[in-house]
């Protein structure tokens, strides 16, 4: 295990483990999200006051959590990528950062269209809603940096200086929006108030959740094999993988 | 001739990929008190990546670059005093003058920065001491950049292209610097294009070809 | 090695303000974008002064984060251009030293100017008059937290052809909480109600931001220069 995390971790080693890992992450990902969702659409109960839309708590709960999951995760990639010199780490950081965006966008937009039956607009400045749309600024900002440089080492470098500062000054954010949001808007606009929860709603909010996860794990899987194909595209077992595709 | 010495710098299995390009691979060297080394290749082999990795201005894909057998990125405070390296820009503010420009560098060094006057009238800047550095020429740019060398207690240069925009007495006044230089106990690395006319055995060679694989 | 470092720090810093006086542009024109911006607020909203009461600090400190983005690339891109900046990672004392050396040049030449004149702008936009002192102590105690994350995002698109965009990207979700927490202390002031809470947080982000952004620029500049 250790051998993995060693400086020089073999990439084409990750590579052929991540490979096998897909099949099972596809598996698990939809048994859990057929599962999930079809309880949560399906059987859970509809919400007293806002009807058949809270099932979009289903979508939008998982997205969310999973996008500042992601971002965390990004994070600690990057301090591995900064400390040990990890290269593998830089590649993961460009495999999830666009995973991250994704669902950070998947939160706003179930947020807005969950905000759309509950106060009449798609927007309202919201402390979650905010958050979250700052938190895709820092998504865009890392893949922008990302894209800036041609060289993927240090593309991937500078990728992990903007992580780890936008890892420490993301709860400093989420905090200042928040009590922004109390000082100017107070009791007058009910928050995106997260449904109390019962058994009945939490279980297919589970599955689902971890429906997700699984899915941002296969995801992740397929993007850090091409970051690790495209940042050793001059190694040996690389061009005999491209010579052993062309034959079959 | 100066194989006797210890070892000042070594490089240890430097491997350097650039662009999907693999530059150099495992080359190793040491570099003792004493030593003239001109890294030579054709145009694109990574000379300069080289002196950057040296200098430690770049990282390495691979290997490491010892100083007094310590990583130089362990001892940069230490390494950096003991290292000069004038690369292809000359780091030359055009909103100071000459001497200020020198000073400046001096004093970052925490070097003797009265004498800047006089060192400039080493590499020819005498009467030029005054003139902001926008108004000179890129020649007199890279003078102004190698007069730090005069003043420096740095064992080690790192340089690259020194002679370039420098005129024929110029760079015979370099070389004899070199020499003495060397015979203090420091080394230097450096690239050039044009042929030195130091004596052959008191220089070597490392020599960078394109690499297939 | 003390003396050395504190010789290298003042070094740096007489070096970069005696480039910025003698290139005046540098200061004046974020100043006079400051102004202007400011400016056309009561011309696109119009001339009620109680609206321009209520919108005035939320503008003054929009404008100083946009003056501030256009006046950050100065701190590294021409020490980029010319090779000093290699030259500087090279010199014997710790890059942190040199950063701040930098950095606090930066701040005297483009965030000092900026609060002497804020006050004339709180003229113009109709303050509340009860509002001055907070404007001027958030400013004081912001703006450095301005240059201090901006140098971050100025250190990792230094290397670039095209910086420019992507450095407001990157720099100005970074400021929101000095923004949130500056204006509201102004608001505070204006209804005369204790806005100590704020400056306290804003202290500690500078404090905060003092410690720990130094080492960040550090290393993006390492990428930089490669």
């Amino acid at each position: 295990m250790w051998k993995w995390l060693h400086p020089y971790a073999n990439p084409e080693v990750s590579y052929h483990f991540t490979g096998k890992l897909i099949p099972w992450f596809t598996a698990i990902s939809v048994i859990l999200l057929v599962l999930g969702l079809g309880l949560a659409l399906a059987f859970s109960p509809a919400d007293y006051q806002q009807g058949e839309s809270v099932r979009i708590f289903y979508l939008h709960v998982p997205a969310a959590m999973l996008s500042m999951g992601i971002y965390l995760g990004m994070a600690i990639a990057a301090l591995t990528a900064l400390v040990w010199q990890l290269k593998l780490a830089e590649a993961s950081i460009a495999a999830l950062a666009p995973i991250g965006a994704t669902f950070t966008a998947i939160a706003l937009l179930t947020g807005a269209a969950w905000g759309k039956p509950m106060w009449g607009t798609w927007w309202i400045w919201d402390a979650r809603l905010t958050s979250e749309l700052i938190l895709l600024f820092l998504y865009l900002g890392v893949i922008a940096l990302q894209n800036a440089f041609e060289d993927k080492s240090l593309a991937g470098k500078a990728a992990s200086v903007l992580a780890i500062v936008g890892v420490v000054n993301l709860p400093i954010i989420h905090y200042s929006v928040e009590w922004w949001n109390t000082l100017h808007q107070g009791s007058t606009v009910s928050k995106l108030e997260r449904p109390s929860m019962s058994a009945d709603m939490f279980i297919p909010f589970v599955v689902c959740l971890f429906g997700f996860a699984f899915l941002v794990a296969r995801i992740f899987g397929e993007r850090f094999r091409a970051e690790i194909i495209a940042r050793n595209s001059m190694r040996p077992w690389v061009k005999a993988l491209v010579l052993a595709q062309e034959k079959n | 001739m100066a194989t006797q010495h210890s070892v000042l710098l070594a490089a240890d299995k430097l491997t350097c990929i650039r662009e999907d390009r693999l530059l150099f691979d495992q080359l190793s060297f040491d570099v003792s008190a004493g030593d003239i080394i001109q890294i030579e290749g054709a145009n694109g082999t990574g000379k300069t990546s080289l002196l950057r990795i040296l200098a430690g201005l770049s990282q390495p894909y691979d290997g490491e670059v010892l100083y007094k057998a310590e990583n130089i990125h362990h001892c940069q405070e230490d390494y950096n005093s003991d290292l000069i390296f004038l690369g292809h820009l000359p780091g030359i503010k055009g909103e100071m003058t000459s001497e200020e420009n020198l000073q400046f560098y001096l004093k970052l060094h925490g070097l003797d920065h009265s004498l800047a006057e006089q060192t400039l009238a080493e590499v020819s800047l005498f009467g030029f001491e005054d003139a902001l550095a926008s108004h000179l020429s890129a020649g007199q740019h890279r003078r102004i950049a190698l007069a730090r060398l005069w003043q420096s207690n740095s064992k080690i240069w790192i340089l690259d292209e020194p002679f370039t925009a420098i005129d024929k007495a110029g760079v015979e006044k370099l070389e004899q610097l070199f020499l003495r230089h060397a015979k203090n106990g420091g080394a230097v690395i450096l690239t050039t294009h044009q042929d030195l006319s130091i004596h052959s055995n008191d220089f070597k060679k490392i020599i960078l070809e394109h690499q297939f694989i | 090695m003390q003396t050395s470092y504190s010789s290298a720090f003042f070094t740096i810093l007489k070096r970069d303000l005696t480039i910025a006086l003698r290139h005046r542009d540098d200061i004046i024109n974020p100043l006079l974008f400051f102004i202007i911006v400011v400016s056309l607020f009561p011309l696109g909203i119009g001339p009620v002064s109680n609206t321009l009461m209520k919108i005035a600090p939320g503008v003054i400190w929009v404008a100083a984060l946009l003056a501030t983005l256009l006046s950050l690339e100065r701190l590294f891109k021409n020490d980029h251009a010319d090779g000093s900046l290699e030259q500087l990672l090279l010199s014997p004392c710790p890059t942190f030293i040199l950063v701040l050396a930098k950095i606090l040049a930066h701040w005297l030449i483009t965030g000092l100017p900026l609060i002497i004149i804020a006050p004339l702008l709180g003229v113009l936009l109709n303050l509340h008059q009860d509002s001055y002192t907070a404007l001027m102590l958030t400013l004081l105690l912001g703006t450095p937290v301005l240059s201090l994350l901006g140098a971050i995002g100025v250190a990792l698109t230094v290397g670039l052809k095209k910086g420019g965009m992507l450095l407001s990207l990157l720099v100005l979700p970074l400021y929101i909480p000095v923004l949130i927490f500056a204006t509201s202390a102004i608001d505070a002031a204006s209804m005369n109600l204790p806005y100590n809470g704020q400056l306290a947080i804003i202290a500690a982000i500078f404090f905060g931001s003092l410690t720990l952004a130094p080492f960040a620029v550090g290393s993006a500049l390492k990428v930089s220069t490669n």
